[in-house]
């Protein structure tokens, strides 16, 4: 029973969501918005679930004195730091306003947090194409070269060192080619593939073949 | 004596260009005096009718724009839409439109009332209306017309699908192609149990609505499975509180089917945030303090796809990933030891399950894939030839 009725209910919104996009007719508009909405709630609720998980690994690991307790403490500061100021000092429902102190938190620690994160993409997108790029293969060489055009047509000094050549031939053209030509169709090959799968994936789970997500074999 | 001649000049100078330029001045004022004394040309041609494929409750009016409504214009301000029970109804105003706009609609409509339309162009104070339309009434549809070719298109490939998984249960063998990112896993999950470290499984950045966040809790099950028979060390840290759910359930099953359900860990699969970096930075922490020695990402990812997969790599982790974000693929191919790129993470669950229903709807993936395959080639022959629009069959409205 505790996996039929997940299975059943997957059934059901699974096959309403596709007749809703062919039958825009009542009810079966309303049901889209109507399950699109139960969603929302249950999300919202279920983020004490997680919140309350969180809290308590790292109750449990800083009581204990487990293995590096300290970071565990920091998550437990930073989320009542941040509940506590938004929830008592920012002036109830307008604590994302410019100037409270929930605004304060966010823009001068979570902002620059975040930014830092972000930032570190850049430097490991020169690791990974170190990595990438070494010409260990045909295929690789050839994703070299095409790296090394793309790039160098992205800024205006491959076109100078191209002016030479007839307009329409320069660096910049073909890392247009293939941006637009052998990028675009390897990419559509892919999201063709994507779709189907994504297909084949629901009709299993609304079926009920595929039960692993329920908890079944 | 000089400052008096000085202002002589500037007096002299001032007559000179005011003599100079008031025919021009005196000419434009004139021209702007009589635009705006003219009332706009009205608009015609103006017809309504009930939009097309929708719930009800709107009525599209479409018109030929006032001869007025030019760029240059810029007092033409733009049309009012008024509209009147029909036949004896007043009009009211129920709609803008801009300037150069020739098509609104009216989303108010009651379905079943008869409404008729005006549309007022504006320019400046002054205003022209137009001859009303024919009347026009709103109501549902029960089929949305410009979605036959999906449906067509979704009981081939479904259609396929079922009569694969009917023919793979009768037991007909079916081939499938080796996947070698999922060949890997069981010596990813060996090599963990080997080096008594864990191993990380990692199901994207978004929730369950994500049909690859589904796909991802699918594969965890199969690995969660492997994983309880090779006793090895399972940590799942999540981003969205559904998905933790998910995945314990997912987990816990796996446990039982492979009757070690003493084995399973709750806290293993556990809450970190929901916000992107946020996450990225925990679960970096997680891999350099922890060591995993082998780290799935399986699920939706976006940017912290490398900042994960370079610190799994920095730590010498077996990564297999798996994505369906086409612009998160080449960085998890570079970063990652293996890549299911696409589809792949959606067959992951049937290739690893072996089951026979399983891959039988793989089989009628493929048929999905040879039905494109001949459209494409089709419509390069159509297209090529000149014939007509090929590519119109395929657009969904």
């Amino acid at each position: 029973m505790r996996r039929q009725i997940p299975q059943l209910l997957t059934a059901i919104v699974g096959f309403v969501y596709i007749i809703q996009f062919f039958i825009p007719h009542k009810p079966f508009n309303l049901f889209e918005r109507m399950f699109s909405d139960w969603f929302l709630i249950i999300a919202a609720c279920a983020i004490w679930l997680g919140v309350l998980n969180l809290l308590k690994l790292s109750s449990e690991k800083v009581y204990k004195r487990g293995k590096d307790w300290p970071y565990s403490l920091v998550s437990i500061c930073g989320f009542f730091l941040i509940t506590i100021a938004g929830l008592f000092f920012s002036g109830g429902r307008h604590f994302q306003d410019p100037g409270t102190p929930f605004d304060y938190v966010y823009v001068n620690i979570f902002t620059p947090l975040s930014a830092t994160m972000f930032a570190l993409l850049a430097f490991f997108v020169a690791s990974a194409s170190y990595r990438a790029f070494r010409a260990r293969s045909k295929e690789a060489t050839l994703l070299l070269l095409a790296g090394f055009f793309v790039m160098l047509g992205r800024v205006p000094v491959g076109d100078l060192i191209t002016s030479w050549l007839p307009e329409g031939y320069r660096l910049s053209n073909l890392t247009d080619w293939i941006m637009n030509v052998p990028q675009t169709a390897g990419q559509r090959a892919i999201m063709i593939g994507i779709a189907l799968g994504i297909m084949s994936t629901s009709l299993r789970v609304i079926l009920g073949i595929e039960r692993t997500i329920t908890g079944g074999e | 004596m000089a400052t008096g001649k000085l202002r002589n000049q500037k007096i002299y100078f001032t007559l000179i260009c005011l003599l100079l330029f008031s025919p021009t001045l005196i000419a434009q004022q004139t021209e702007s005096a009589d635009i705006t004394a003219t009332p706009p040309a009205p608009v015609t041609e103006v017809v309504a009718f009930d939009t097309p494929n929708d719930a009800g409750s709107s009525i599209t009016i479409c018109w030929k724009k006032s001869s007025d409504d030019r760029p240059d214009d810029r007092l033409f301000a733009g049309y009012k839409i008024l509209r009147a029970v029909y036949p004896r109804g007043e009009f009211q105003q129920t709609a803008d439109a801009p300037a150069g706009a020739e098509e609104t609609f009216d989303n108010e409509a009651k379905d079943g009332v008869e409404y008729t339309y005006r549309i007022r162009a504006v320019r400046g104070d002054l205003y022209s209306d137009s001859d009303a339309s024919p009347p026009a009434q709103s109501k549902q549809q029960w089929f949305h017309t410009g979605r036959v070719n999906a449906l067509i298109g979704c009981l081939i490939i479904g259609l396929a699908i079922i009569f694969f998984i009917n023919r793979a249960k009768s037991g007909k063998e079916l081939y499938i192609r080796k996947i070698a990112g999922l060949e890997a896993v069981d010596e990813a999950v060996g090599r963990a149990t080997e080096m008594g470290r864990k191993i990380f499984f990692i199901p994207g950045i978004n929730d369950v609505d994500n049909m690859q966040t589904i796909a991802g809790i699918t594969i965890l099950g199969r690995v969660a499975k492997r994983v309880a028979e090779y006793d090895a060390k399972l940590e799942v840290p999540v981003c969205r509180s559904l998905v933790m759910v998910a995945c314990r359930e997912t987990v816990k099953g796996a446990y039982l089917n492979a009757g070690r359900p003493d084995a399973y860990d709750e806290d293993a699969i556990h809450y970190l945030t929901d916000e992107q970096f946020g996450y990225a930075a925990g679960v970096d922490g997680l891999i350099v303090r922890e060591k995993p020695a082998t780290i799935f990402y399986q699920g939706a990812f976006f940017a912290e796809s490398l900042i994960l997969a370079e610190t799994g790599n920095y730590i010498g982790a077996i990564q297999i990933a798996g994505t369906a974000m086409p612009a998160q693929l080449p960085f998890f191919v570079a970063a990652c030891d293996y890549t299911l790129i696409g589809e792949e993470l959606f067959a992951a669950s049937a290739y690893l399950s072996k089951e026979p229903k399983l891959l039988g709807s793989l089989k009628g993936q493929d048929v999905g894939k040879v039905v494109i395959l001949l459209a494409i080639l089709i419509g390069i022959v159509i297209h090529t030839l000149g014939l007509f629009n090929f590519a119109q069959i395929f657009t969904v409205r």
